[in-house]
């Protein structure tokens, strides 16, 4: 398909801005632009048909099965676009008076009232934009936390081998020496190897759970008080939070600060990457040192992670959802995400070696070690493959610790025909492993393009269009 | 390409060549350059750093992965091999010359093995 | 069932059957009891569409939307083409994840190669990524980029919008790094206390073009002084005025960065907007968040693909350049589809007329007694007035007539003009605030 820079011929354009009415002012010569401005020059309708066809290469979650672990592809209701798309939201200037703010002020104050209810927290700050973005801010507010009790020396941060990547790369932006510590056998954090880990150099630990192998981790008490005990904080990855909603809370559990991916959990879409919103929640004991904004009047706040407030019209969509759903329908939501996780498993785990324990919560992690050792097809092949039948491939290669792992998400918003469908398909597919690997080390056949050449890509970075 | 017979083999996946004139060169072994993969990256030192027997001195990237590279010798770099800077696939096509660094001053080195040593290492790694 | 599930009751039986589980309840067995709730969590009950529908509608209802905007500030109020927010609606670009599988999100990554290019073409730099969450977060980003292990200290022009200082004072303060404010004379960063400031430990220099004050900065002319310190020198631009202004690239900068807000994002309480970063080749690899390349597939055929994944976090984890993760992909799709339709000619009329509707409104301004336009006549569409009487007074006449103001500052006001203002509303505006000052002097 052709670039939009291809598809641009001189003298085109659309008629957007009527003819200036004041006197025009000149640029100084010495602040003027002297290169070109090489802007595709189109008109509407080509505009138009080019984002159509784009849009027609790309997988949302309304064409089809998105079971992409860690990353809870649930359908993104209308209803919150269209609330979000209010004019009473959209036109409103991030630094008008407070006065005339009420309606988005209460958006956040509700917002906040529902999350830090189903979280377990006494406060949140909306500002951070992404889940990495929350991560940093909530291990910025244990170091603050640790520095105003004067107790400067504790710059560890403790992070399961199975972590998510943000972990470890968040812990050093905010200073912190990463200790790694082994998952036991169970997938689970190892005890021992916690008690050993900890000291006076404890900041925290971070600590998804359910883990990234879908384990809940039964010493959960026990693994907060460790950390408690030896004077650090426990912080909560809530990538995973839709497998406990409504069901425990992070509060109960020992956790002092959790951030919320309102782009996984609460049903904002991911729009190819972003914008997300990653609120971080926290006790009393942290609130002195949640984040404000500069410009909008705080008195020196001492944190600030990002202009104004955070990604308002992302908060307000997950808003829509939670009023939406209501207490009973938030935790309905999370069981129908651990059902149905447990059933694709159970219909795929005679085929499929499942890397840990016998039940799941709201996803699982397949191992495709033996499968590889026995016809040659990988966990990618089979991701792959999936393409060519309307589905989205699972998270591949993740966590670290699996071989050959495929990691499923389904949500709670996928029917049980779909997931039938699924378990049909992966079967099949285990079948024609070792009948025509080749044709799956092929894989996709039928899709947009066929396998992309990564080495190339990397080797000779092409970042833009080369005129 | 030069005899294997005599390179020396650190745990790490390293190659060390004693190049007579006081210098050693390091690059990664073949059993290494095939456990990643295509690489696509090369990260080196700087002319003049000190690198440190079983310390990190560079990294290599493959499309999904990156690996810490270590040198088995105590030194100063003299030189580092810039034209893996653009060709980071001469050390898939031929490791054994694809040097990396080349260190003078060498003090300390690791543990290292022959290369009938290292073939029996890795054989009993798998 | 409601709620976005699918599964019946019925359904949700055959499956527990299927799975060999008493109920869901055993689902959660390794959740201690102590802490697993019994009771629904302490929140409303769930609502129809219909009831949702009403209840937000009326809390919009509770915002002022003004129609005449005169303040900026960090955040402006341009002309948004119809097109943009149809296109950028489609389900297809708005669902989908992040493109990790290239064989069925060309359409996304296409869309990001051609957003990448147009910020290169914009700046004038080599190198763009696929977007960061905002032009405070892109501007601390940069910041680290530049960061070795001998130049740790970061300078930033006091003429700084203050949130962008706050955030690259914050991510200093996370990673152990100093930031020194250089300070301000007449509105523009002051060269020579820049020169005293470089010391051979700093590791880059920002400054906002036009800066907070809506004033030019000599670029340039900053730009060599730090060059010649052998720091990095960072920009942070205003999408709009670089469609006439020199770019950073020909002033010498080693990442450009900016709030890309204005191109087609509305204001909306402040987010979400879009970050966007571009860099000299030299410093390709040290680009934070996603980037995407072009290849070719097993077919030879032309496709793109996200690439240099090896400096992100989910494979450096620890040495990672950045943590970034999730960006704004949908606002980079945004900024693209309105240059787009802008075309080169539209997005220079959008800085040429925000510019000559701001001067015109400050002649205006400026016959009012008492009223004084600060800095000199160097600005884009941004500026400062000293005024007779007190900003609340000027503000809340301004809101009686449907106008927001413009930003209150120690001098006075900063006001903003963009080419949705028409000459009237300027008129209208500038005579009240006459009356104002006239009635109150």
């Amino acid at each position: 398909m052709q670039l939009i820079f291809e598809k641009s011929r001189p003298g085109r354009g659309c008629t957007i801005l009527p003819v200036c009415d004041v006197p025009e002012v000149q640029l100084p010569e010495q602040l003027k632009r002297e290169q070109p401005l090489p802007l595709p020059e189109l008109s509407e309708t080509d505009i138009s048909r080019h984002y159509t066809a784009l849009a027609k290469r790309a997988h949302g979650v309304n064409d089809g099965f998105y079971p992409l672990g860690s990353c809870t592809m649930k359908y993104n209701p209308r209803i919150d676009e269209e609330m979000a798309a209010l004019p009473g939201f959209t036109g409103v200037h991030p630094l008008q008076p407070a006065a005339t703010v009420q309606g988005c002020q209460k958006v956040l104050d509700t917002a906040k009232a529902y999350l830090c209810e189903a979280t377990g927290m006494d406060d949140i700050t909306f500002q951070p934009a992404a889940g990495a973005h929350g991560e940093f801010t909530g291990l910025l507010l244990i170091k603050a936390y640790h520095e105003a009790r004067g107790d400067l020396h504790r710059n560890k941060i403790i992070i399961p081998d199975a972590a998510h990547g943000t972990n470890p790369a968040s812990a050093v932006m905010a200073g912190f020496t990463v200790v790694t510590i082994p998952s036991n056998a169970d997938g689970c954090v190892d005890l021992d190897a916690l008690r050993a880990s900890v000291g006076e150099d404890t900041a925290g630990l971070m600590l998804t759970n359910p883990n990234t192998v879908g384990i809940f981790d039964s010493n959960i008490l026990e693994i907060t008080d460790i950390i408690h005990r030896a004077g650090g904080l426990n912080y909560y990855d809530g990538a995973n939070f839709n497998a406990i909603m409504g069901v425990v809370r992070p509060g109960d559990m020992g956790f002092d600060v959790v951030h919320l991916n309102l782009h996984k959990t609460f049903a904002t879409p991911h729009g190819g990457g972003g914008p997300g919103s990653g609120p971080v929640a926290c006790k009393e004991i942290l609130r002195p040192y949640l984040p404000g904004c500069a410009v909008a009047g705080d008195s020196a706040p001492k944190l600030q992670v990002k202009g104004f407030y955070g990604n308002f019209l992302v908060v307000l969509k997950a808003l829509t959802y939670m009023m939406t759903l209501g207490a009973e329908g938030i935790r309905e939501a999370c069981e129908g995400a651990v059902l149905n996780a447990n059933y694709m498993m159970s219909g795929l785990r005679d085929l499929y070696p499942v890397a840990y324990g016998q039940r799941c919560m709201h996803e699982f992690v397949l191992s495709l070690e033996q499968l590889k050792k026995e016809t040659g097809v990988s966990a990618l092949d089979v991701a792959k493959s999936l393409i060519d039948y309307g589905m989205h491939p699972p998270t591949m290669y993740f966590p670290l610790i699996v071989h050959e792992a495929l990691m499923f998400e389904p949500t709670e918003t996928e029917s049980k025909e779909t997931l039938d469908e699924a378990i049909a398909v992966l079967r099949a597919l285990y079948e024609l492993a070792y009948s025509d690997a080749e044709q799956m080390h092929q894989a996709p056949h039928h899709a947009q393009i066929k396998r992309p050449d990564e080495v190339q890509a990397a080797r000779h970075p092409v970042l833009r269009y080369q005129r | 390409m030069a005899n294997l017979e005599q390179l020396k083999f650190a745990k790490s996946h390293e190659w060390v060549a004693d190049n007579g004139d006081g210098t050693f060169s390091i690059g990664l072994t073949d059993y290494a350059q095939k456990e990643l993969g295509d690489l696509v990256f090369v990260n080196l030192p700087a002319v003049g750093d000190d690198v440190t027997a079983g310390e990190v001195f560079g990294d290599v990237e493959s499309v999904k992965a990156v690996s810490d590279v270590f040198s088995p010798v105590s030194g100063v770099v003299a030189e580092v091999n810039e034209e893996l800077l653009d060709a980071p696939q001469l050390i898939n096509e031929a490791p054994y010359s694809a040097w990396m660094i080349r260190v003078e001053n060498v003090g300390d080195t690791e543990e290292l093995l022959t290369v009938a040593e290292y073939d029996a290492f890795i054989a009993q790694g798998e | 069932m409601g709620h976005y599930i699918p599964s019946t009751r019925e359904e949700q039986q055959q499956m527990l059957d299927s799975i060999g589980a008493q109920s869901v309840a055993a689902l959660f067995a390794d959740v201690p009891a102590s802490v697993l709730r019994t009771e629904p969590l302490d929140l409303p009950a769930g609502k129809s569409e219909l009831e949702v529908r009403q209840a937000i509608t009326e809390m919009a209802g509770e915002n002022k939307v003004y129609g005449t905007i005169l303040r900026g500030a960090g955040a402006y109020q341009h002309y948004i083409p119809s097109i943009v927010t149809y296109i950028t609606a489609k389900e297809e670009f708005v669902t989908s994840y992040t493109p990790y599988q290239a064989e069925l999100s060309q359409g996304i990554l296409q869309s990001i190669f051609e957003y990448q290019t147009m910020i290169c073409d914009l700046t004038g730099m080599d190198e763009s990524n696929a977007s960061l969450y905002d032009g405070a977060t892109a501007a601390a980003e940069a910041v680290a980029m530049c960061r070795d292990r001998k130049r740790t200290v970061a300078l930033v022009s006091a003429t700084t919008h203050p949130d962008v200082i706050n955030t690259i004072r914050t991510y200093c303060y996370g990673a152990g790094h100093e930031l020194r404010i250089v300070p301000q004379q007449n509105g523009q960063t002051d060269l020579a206390a820049l020169q005293e400031a470089l010391t051979d430990d700093v590791c880059c220099f920002y400054v906002q073009q036009p800066n907070f004050y809506g004033q030019f900065e000599d670029c340039q002319a900053l730009g060599e002084v730090v060059h010649q310190a052998g720091a990095k020198y960072i920009m942070g631009c205003n999408p709009i005025a670089l469609a006439i202004m020199k770019t950073p690239a020909a002033c010498g900068a080693d990442v450009a960065v900016g709030e890309g807000q204005p191109l087609g994002m509305p204001l909306a309480y402040g987010g979400p907007y879009l970050g966007f970063m571009a860099a000299s080749a030299a410093m390709v690899r040290k680009l934070p968040g996603r980037i995407v390349g072009e290849t070719v597939d097993a077919d030879g055929q032309r496709a793109y693909v996200l690439t240099l994944q090896a400096r992100e976090q989910h494979i450096r984890r620890e040495k990672a350049s950045s943590n970034v993760c999730s960006n704004q992909a949908l606002c980079a799709l945004t900024a693209a589809v309105y240059m787009s339709t802008m075309g080169p000619e539209g997005l220079k009329q959008a800085a040429v007329q925000s510019m000559s509707k701001a001067h015109y409104f400050a002649r205006r301004l400026a016959e009012i007694p008492g009223v004084q336009v600060q800095f000199g006549d160097q600005w884009f569409h941004e500026f400062v007035t000293t005024l007779p009487v007190s900003a609340e007074a000027v503000l809340h006449a301004l809101d009686a007539a449907d106008i927001l103001g413009g930003y209150p500052v120690e001098q006075g006001i900063l006001w903003c003009v963009t080419e949705v203002v028409s000459k009237a509303q300027l008129d209208q505006a500038a005579a009240i605030i006459g009356e104002v000052c006239a009635s109150c002097s």
